[in-house]
This record gives structure tokens, sequence and C-alpha cells, in this order.
């Protein structure tokens, strides 16, 4: 549908998984998803915006149904982070936490939009030839996220126990401070290490990944005849509201694992 | 699956969201909160306040009640008896005023009896001194007889 070429199966997904990318430098490195950096920013604004100029007519007073559905959100974040978190978690935990979850819900409903609608449009506007409408289904995002958490983490750990606090911590937990035991421990910690950030971040990627690609199938099946369209369409309805358990789910899990990541770095083993 | 400066970019977006919203959204919305809290919290602690006020209020109200009917009734009781004492009092001062005057009266008509005694003794006198003269025929020489007369006067 958006192709210049003919259109086949593998043509049309291939389309729709084909990033809009800027080449800045030389090398594969240095390369940006246009189409991730300025959705994901666009949300964010949005997002974010929407927070900021709610709060900023924010009364003490009765609240308006505006303000109080931002009360609503903030405070259901804040009951999440405050059962996880034992500290000042209004300096920065929380409004971490709720940053991650607006955000990335944002990115995940992207899903919803009927995307040939959407990159049919921008082609036809903008002349883009590909567009990724799911910033979450960059696994650049995702990593990005991933990894700003777990730089969050190293820099708790360090600041709560300090340098030497967090190196004794690699070699004596969770076995014991036998020497004979360093290397284990220090295995294991680099295990958790590494895991956190990955399994972190190919949950949400994976889980928006797999949407998107089953929309996509389910539009190559709506384009095989009247049949298809029909089935394809109530799959695809069926599909979408399921989709919403999933973006507002996976937008909830990384929130959560978020703020057990970082309050697990204030914590001392 | 190609991992490229699109991760750099968007951490440094995420960084910047996270830094915008820890600075700038948070804080007011958490501090109105908290005074929306803290305001109710004063409401219903004044609203419990009030209503215990008010049961005080209604004890309070019952005994002055209680005691105002108590003084009251004293002050009924009281005026009663002084109303008692005033009538006896003012039946006393009549009686008094009354023998008084009667006393006054027998004492004005004792001195009205004294006088019209002496008057009609004087009377007599000169009736006994003219029927003596009408009798005797002939002048009796007052000045003469004058010792006579005023003891013949004490004699009537």
């Amino acid at each position: 549908m958006a192709t210049g070429q003919e259109l086949t199966p593998t043509s049309y997904i291939g389309h729709h998984l084909t990033f809009n990318t800027a080449a800045v430098g030389d090398g594969a490195f240095s390369h940006l998803h246009v189409d991730t950096l300025i959705t994901g920013a666009f949300l964010g604004f949005i997002g974010i915006g929407f927070l900021w100029w709610v709060v900023r007519g924010a009364t003490a007073g009765v609240p308006n149904r505006r303000q109080a559905f931002v009360e609503l959100l903030v405070d259901f974040v804040d009951g999440q982070v405050k059962g996880i978190f034992h500290g000042n978690r209004h300096a920065f935990v929380a409004p971490a936490a709720l940053t991650v979850f607006v955000w990335v819900l944002l990115m995940n409903a992207m899903d919803f939009l009927p995307i040939d609608w959407l990159v049919g449009g921008l082609e036809k506007v903008f002349h883009v030839h590909a567009w990724r409408p799911v910033p979450t289904a960059d696994v650049n995002t995702t990593f990005a996220l991933a990894l700003a958490v777990w730089l969050l983490m190293i820099f708790f750990s360090i600041k709560v126990k300090g340098l030497g606090g967090w190196v004794h911590e690699l070699f004596c937990s969770p076995f014991g401070s036998n020497v004979l035991l360093w290397p284990a421990n220090f295995l294991f910690n680099m295990i958790e290490y590494i895991s956190k950030p990955l399994s972190h971040s190919l949950r949400l990627f994976g889980n928006m990944y797999a949407g998107e690609l089953i929309f996509l199938l389910l539009w190559v099946w709506a384009a095989t005849g009247l049949a298809g369209t029909i089935f394809a369409s109530i799959l695809g309805l069926g599909w979408a509201i399921f989709h919403i358990l999933i973006v507002v789910l996976q937008a909830f899990i990384f929130m959560v694992l978020t703020v057990v990541y970082i309050s697990m770095a204030h914590e001392s083993h | 699956m190609n991992i490229n400066l699109t991760l750099l970019a968007q951490a440094v977006t995420f960084a910047l969201f996270i830094w915008f919203t820890v600075k700038f959204v948070w804080p007011p919305l958490l501090r109105a909160m908290e005074t929306r809290q803290k305001t109710i919290a004063e409401g219903l602690a004044a609203g419990e306040r009030g209503r215990n006020e008010l049961e005080l209020a209604g004890k309070k109200s019952a005994e002055v009640l209680r005691e105002a009917k108590h003084q009251g009734a004293d002050i009924v009781a009281q005026a009663e008896k002084r109303a008692a004492q005033i009538i006896e009092e003012a039946k006393a001062a009549a009686k008094e005023e009354g023998d008084r005057l009667i006393a006054g009266a027998k004492a004005q008509i004792e001195q009205e009896t004294f006088q019209a005694r002496e008057s009609l003794r004087q009377r007599v006198a000169g009736l006994v001194v003219a029927g003596a003269e009408k009798i005797l025929e002939r002048e009796v020489d007052a000045k003469a007889h004058a010792d006579l007369l005023v003891t013949l006067e004490k004699q009537l």
C-alpha cells in the first residue's frame, strides 16, 4: 500500500519494519532512527507537557476533572512506588516512575493507530517512505531506557553505599565474604548486572514488536480478498482489544521494574 | 535489531523528560495534594471538635436551664414570703395607726369634755350668781364675795 514497487506480503511487512534512518557519520553505529526519535519526543512532549500544563494550574482546593485525572495517575504511581521504595521517594524515584509510565504508555499506545493510514498519510504529506510509528518496538528505545535505569542503579548503589561498599558488595554478596567465594560472587553479580537491563528492555521490545507484527500479518491477510478482510477485521478488533491490556501492562511492568531496580540499589546486602 | 546512535539519543531524551518531571511536574502537584490532605484532615478534626463542643454545650445548657428553674422557684418562694411579710407589716402599721388615731380621738374627746364641763361650770356659776343676786335682791359686792364665789364655782 505504501510501497512503490509491487505489493507482496514480504515487501509490505518489510516496508513497515523499515526505520526512517538518517546517517550522521561513518559506520553502522552512526545512524539515527528519525521516526523513533521524533515520535518518542513528540509523545513525551504531549504526555509530560499535559501533566505540566495541568500541574501549573493545580489548586489545593477543589480540583477540576483534569486535575483530578492527573492526581489519580500520580497517586497510582506514588502508591506503587511507596510499596517498593523505602526512602524519600519524592526526591527522584516517584517522578521518574511517573515519567517512565506515561512515556512508555503513550509510545506503546501508538500501536493502536491504523498503521497504513498513518504511514500512508505521512508519505502523502511529508513524502517519507518509511516510518515505524511505535518507538518501543525499536530496540534502541527500550535499551536506552533500560540502560538509563541501569546507570541510575549503579549511581544510587555507589551514592548510598559508597564506592568501597559497592565493590565490597560485588565480591561479598550473595554467598559470603570468604575470599574463596569472591569469584563466584563476582560472577553472580555480573550475570545479574547484565541480565537486568537485557530482560528489562527485551520484555518491552518483544511484546511491542510482536504486537506490531501480528497486526501486520492480519493486514496481509486482509488484502487477500473479502473473506480475508472480514476475518482479519474481526481478529484485528480482538487483537486490538487484547492489545490494550498488553500496552498498559507492559508500561506498568516497565515502571515497576524501574522502581524495583533503583530501590534494590538503595538496599545493602 | 540494529543498535545505533538512536540509543544514545533516546537515552538523552529520557533523561530530559525525567529531569523535567522531577523538577517541574511532581513537586507542585504533590504540594497541592498534601495541602489539600492537610486541609481535609483539619476540617475533619474541626468537625469532630465541633461535635464534641456541641455535646458539651448541650449538657451545659441543660444544666444552666435546670439551675435557672431552680433559681426561679427560689425567687418566687422568696417573693411570696416577702409579700406575706409586707402584708403583715402593713397590717401592723395600720393597726398602730388606728390605735394612734383612736388614742388621739380619745384625748380630744376628753379635752373637749373637759372644756365643755368648764364652760358649763362657769355658766352655772354665772347663773348661780345671777340667781343669788335675784334672791338677795341686792347687789352682791363681787369683790367682797369673790372668795365665796370662787369656792362656789369650784364646787360645781
